[in-house]
């Protein structure tokens, strides 16, 4: 039993069974642990992943379904430029409290400003109502993509 | 590979180029002998490179406290917060006494803002009397100054590396005075959180993300009746499980061990565990239990306080009011379950967790192990969410228990599932109001009695005389003037355990005496703010109320269907007035569209960090007060998940508005005011919009019935 995934760029080959979600492939096989654990039903986006550009849910996601796609974790997009953006709005609008849901708060953000470049509250509301915050930085988060899509606006033009 | 030290350099180095980071330049760094430190006390100092140290001596659960912490030395040592040195601290209670690096109840700062300040001003006032000695000139011409000693009337600097070994070789100054406020430079100012980039970026390292050298990793399924045992497990299954290494059985419990968290999860299905309760186990639910906390109420209680007449007072009143409360238990739902990670080997034990309470675990891991304490380690690491629920050691005792009956260290997580059913949840209170309002519009007699689990009780044994000092909290000390005053107190307790809840017993309090507030408000035809306001004598509580009545807009006309309600403390030393605005939809289905709050928290240490707690506790406190009930029934928890425990989601999230009243006085706290405020400013908000009390919480299941 074989899977062999792009995460982040990279060819990586892995002795799992291909129903093994994503979300325990990358944290504790393949030792991505920016990807988190939160509920494994689909219902908190802690987990998230970018899967050919589309946020989805590393628990809900057989590996055996990703393969042959690219999937970026929080590792890898943080290396990227849209997200060097939302890392430095977060940053600049100091968001994070607990941070445990923020990897996944990014990638769902990532997700949304890829096909929407300008989200409007309507649009952020629709793009990031999958992902739970306990700690509270929804408003916060909601400033920040504003200010990530000016970042990254600014560095197109 | 994760090594034991990565943590402490993860986090140094974080700080160290994060954004926020301006280093000290330092030429001594290429000195190939570092000179001795020079130590403030047990946990902040002056390394041999001259960088300020600092062990945190609380833990970081989100409330930002590692930031404000570190922003106090910096302030005494003079140097940038992002230039401090900062580590977790393993759980060490000789090492940080007389604090308690327990971290709860909104203490933090209120515990640290003096020792930890003038802990910094010695060691301050030490580099500075080794750069006066060095130049052969008086101490008061020199300060210091971004991590050097300066000598004011000439210029001339030396930074703190050369002159940390002269410091240590002195006896520290006994009495260096603290840093005024009109000198602050730190202490006050906006500062983003030291650990936000290595948060944001995943790199930050939690106790679920731990992994040691030849670690394996667990699954866990404790019984879900209350007090009952495992009857059975189907061990073949679970070990046909690919992955699966081993099944472990304890009197209520059942692990799987796997190679990875996905095998243990799916052995641990394929295990079917039986459970078994007694009848008495298996019968309890949450209508029984509630209806014996209120059935409690009828008992004279304990006496909280009392004073003046309330018989008398009552005569010839012009207005009476009672009525009775009643909250449900609650669960934290932290976003990170429960995990711990534990290695028992050759009579020792390490421990990597993310706690609130480092020294208390390592002790309830010794105790459960029958070690030595100095055999137990428990490094300690960044929670996701603490709120109360990393209050209690059971991950760690748990954890410990299948540790030592393996070999390899072990990382043990808890399924949502299983953090939920297996929470130590807030109690299930009711409270029972009786107001006498006087001919002149004024309370003349106030009665509170509060019934509910005890959890002094479960903590203080037999010391336990029968008040709750927690759950009367607030209800003991109200911000409003009474001649007569008489509160209760009265344990009631089910097989349901009870803990720490962000905002804990006063957040209780604060439901029911600003509810209650507003309801003898509108009884007696007067405003809620103008009513509060006439019984408040305390001018920085006034100043608060006042100041919400004015950013909120208060007293504007509302459309159908939208109410504004406000609510005012004084708790855990902050002051706190919040004005909610909801509105209510033909379907009753209640929207926070808009919360105000206007805050005197004393001196705000970081700003930014009152303004994240504000939308913190707001946010986290109406997602309970909406929605928050766990209920039980067959003596098991009916709530599982984010689908039936529901929380506010990005799309659901009020607007919040804050204005904080800037002053110089002793900090309070600030992770539980906000919770507490918001609860009934909320239910005084859904009745100006609909006309309907909510008395049982939560909210929106209440306004159903009401």
């Amino acid at each position: 039993m074989a899977v062999t995934l792009t995460i982040n760029g990279k060819r990586r080959a892995f002795d799992v069974p291909p129903e093994m979600p994503l979300l325990w492939l990358l944290r504790d096989v393949a030792q991505l642990p920016g990807t988190k654990f939160g509920c494994a039903a689909g219902l908190c986006g802690a987990c998230s992943v970018l899967v050919d550009g589309v946020r989805m849910f590393g628990c809900q996601t057989p590996a055996g379904d990703a393969v042959g796609k690219s999937i970026t974790t929080i590792e890898g997009l943080t290396e990227q430029p849209l997200g060097k953006a939302l890392v430095a709005a977060w940053n600049e609008i100091d968001v994070v409290q607990c941070g445990y849901c923020q990897p996944g708060q990014i990638v769902a953000a990532a997700s949304l400003l890829k096909n929407n470049p300008k989200p409007d509250d309507n649009a952020i509301d629709a793009g990031m109502s999958g992902n739970i915050c306990r700690c509270g930085t929804y408003p916060r988060i909601r400033t920040a993509i504003r200010r990530a899509a000016e970042i990254h606006a600014g560095e197109k033009a | 590979m994760i090594s034991t030290t990565r943590r402490d350099v993860l986090l140094g180095s974080g700080l160290l180029t994060g954004a926020l980071v301006v280093p000290v330049a330092l030429s001594s760094r290429s000195r190939a002998a570092a000179p001795a430190a020079l130590a403030a006390n047990g946990w902040l100092g002056v390394d041999g490179l001259g960088q300020v140290t600092l062990a945190l001596p609380k833990t970081e659960m989100g409330q930002g406290i590692l930031t404000a912490i570190t922003m106090l030395a910096a302030e005494e040592l003079a140097v940038q917060p992002g230039a401090v040195k900062v580590t977790l601290a393993d759980g060490d209670a000789a090492r940080f006494a007389p604090i308690d690096q327990g971290t709860g109840g909104s203490t933090s700062i209120r515990e640290l803002w003096q020792p930890l300040r003038e802990a910094g001003a010695r060691a301050r006032a030490a580099l500075v009397a080794a750069a006066a000695a060095e130049w052969g000139v008086p101490a008061a011409d020199c300060d210091a100054h971004d991590g050097a000693v300066l000598h004011k009337p000439s210029g001339k600097v030396l930074p703190y590396a050369a002159l940390v070994a002269a410091a240590a070789a002195a006896p520290l100054p006994k009495d260096a005075p603290v840093r005024p406020a009109s000198a602050y430079k730190v202490i006050g100012r906006p500062v983003r959180r030291l650990d936000g980039d290595a948060k944001v970026r995943g790199t930050a390292e939690y106790g679920i993300d731990v992994v040691r050298p030849g670690m394996k990793y667990a699954s866990i399924a404790v019984c879900p009746i209350f007090g009952g045992k495992l009857a059975g497990v189907d061990e073949a299954a679970a070990r046909a499980v690919p992955g699966v290494t081993g099944v472990i059985k304890g009197a209520d419990v059942v692990y799987v061990i796997a190679d990875n968290t996905w095998a243990a999860r799916q052995g641990l299905i394929a295990a079917k565990a039986q459970w078994s309760g007694s009848t008495a186990q298996n019968g309890a639910n949450s209508a029984a239990i509630m209806a014996d906390v209120v059935a409690a109420l009828d008992k004279p209680g304990f006496v909280a306080a009392t004073s003046g007449d309330l018989a008398a007072a009552r005569t010839g009143a012009a207005h009476r009011f009672s009525a009775t409360y009643t909250q449900p238990f609650l669960a934290h739902a932290t976003m990170e379950p429960a995990n711990c990670v534990a290695h028992v080997h050759d009579g020792q034990c390490e421990i990597w967790t993310g706690t609130q309470i480092p020294s208390d675990a390592r002790k309830a891991a010794a105790a459960r192990l029958g070690l030595p304490l100095d055999q137990v380690t428990l490094h300690n690491r960044l929670m996701g969410g603490g709120f109360g629920r990393r209050l209690e050691a059971d991950m760690v005792e748990r954890c410990v228990d299948l540790a030592k009956q393996v070999a390899f260290p072990v990382k043990l997580i808890w399924s949502r599932e299983e953090d939920m059913t297996h929470d130590w949840y807030r109690p299930a209170y009711a409270d029972h109001i009786d107001i006498a309002v006087g001919a002149d519009g004024k309370i003349a007699a106030w009665e509170h009695k509060i019934a509910g689990s005890s959890i002094y009780a479960r903590l203080m044994g037999a010391a336990f005389k029968g008040v709750d000092d927690d759950a009367v909290e607030g209800a003991i000390t109200p911000i409003y003037a009474s001649p007569a005053r008489h509160v209760t107190f009265q344990q009631q307790e089910s097989l349901v355990p009870t803990s720490w809840w962000r905002g804990v017993g006063p957040l209780r309090s604060a439901f029911v005496m600003e509810s209650a507030m507003d309801e003898v408000a509108h009884m007696v035809g007067a405003d809620p703010i103008a009513f509060r306001l006439a019984h408040i004598d305390d001018p920085r509580a006034r100043a608060v109320l006042e100041t919400v009545k004015v950013q909120s807009g208060w007293g504007e006309k509302t459309p159908a269907g939208t109410g504004r309600g406000v609510s005012v403390i004084h708790l855990w030393d902050t002051y706190m007035a919040a004005v909610a605005e909801v509105t209510v939809d033909k379907d009753k289905q209640i929207t926070v569209k808009k919360v105000t709050v206007a805050v005197d928290c004393g001196q705000a240490v970081n700003p930014s960090g009152v303004a994240a707690q504000i939308d913190s506790g707001v946010i986290f406190g109406a997602s309970a007060a909406l929605f928050g009930e766990v209920t039980i029934a067959n003596g098991r928890v009916e709530q599982s998940n984010y689908h039936d425990y529901r929380v506010l989601r990005m799309n659901e999230a009020p607007v919040i508005q804050t204005a904080i009243v800037e002053n110089h006085e002793k900090p309070g706290g600030m992770g539980e005011p906000p919770n507490a405020v918001i609860f009934p400013a909320l239910a005084n908000a859904v009745f100006a919009a609909t006309g309907k009390r909510v008395r049982a919480l939560p909210l929106q299941k209440g306004l159903q019935t009401a």
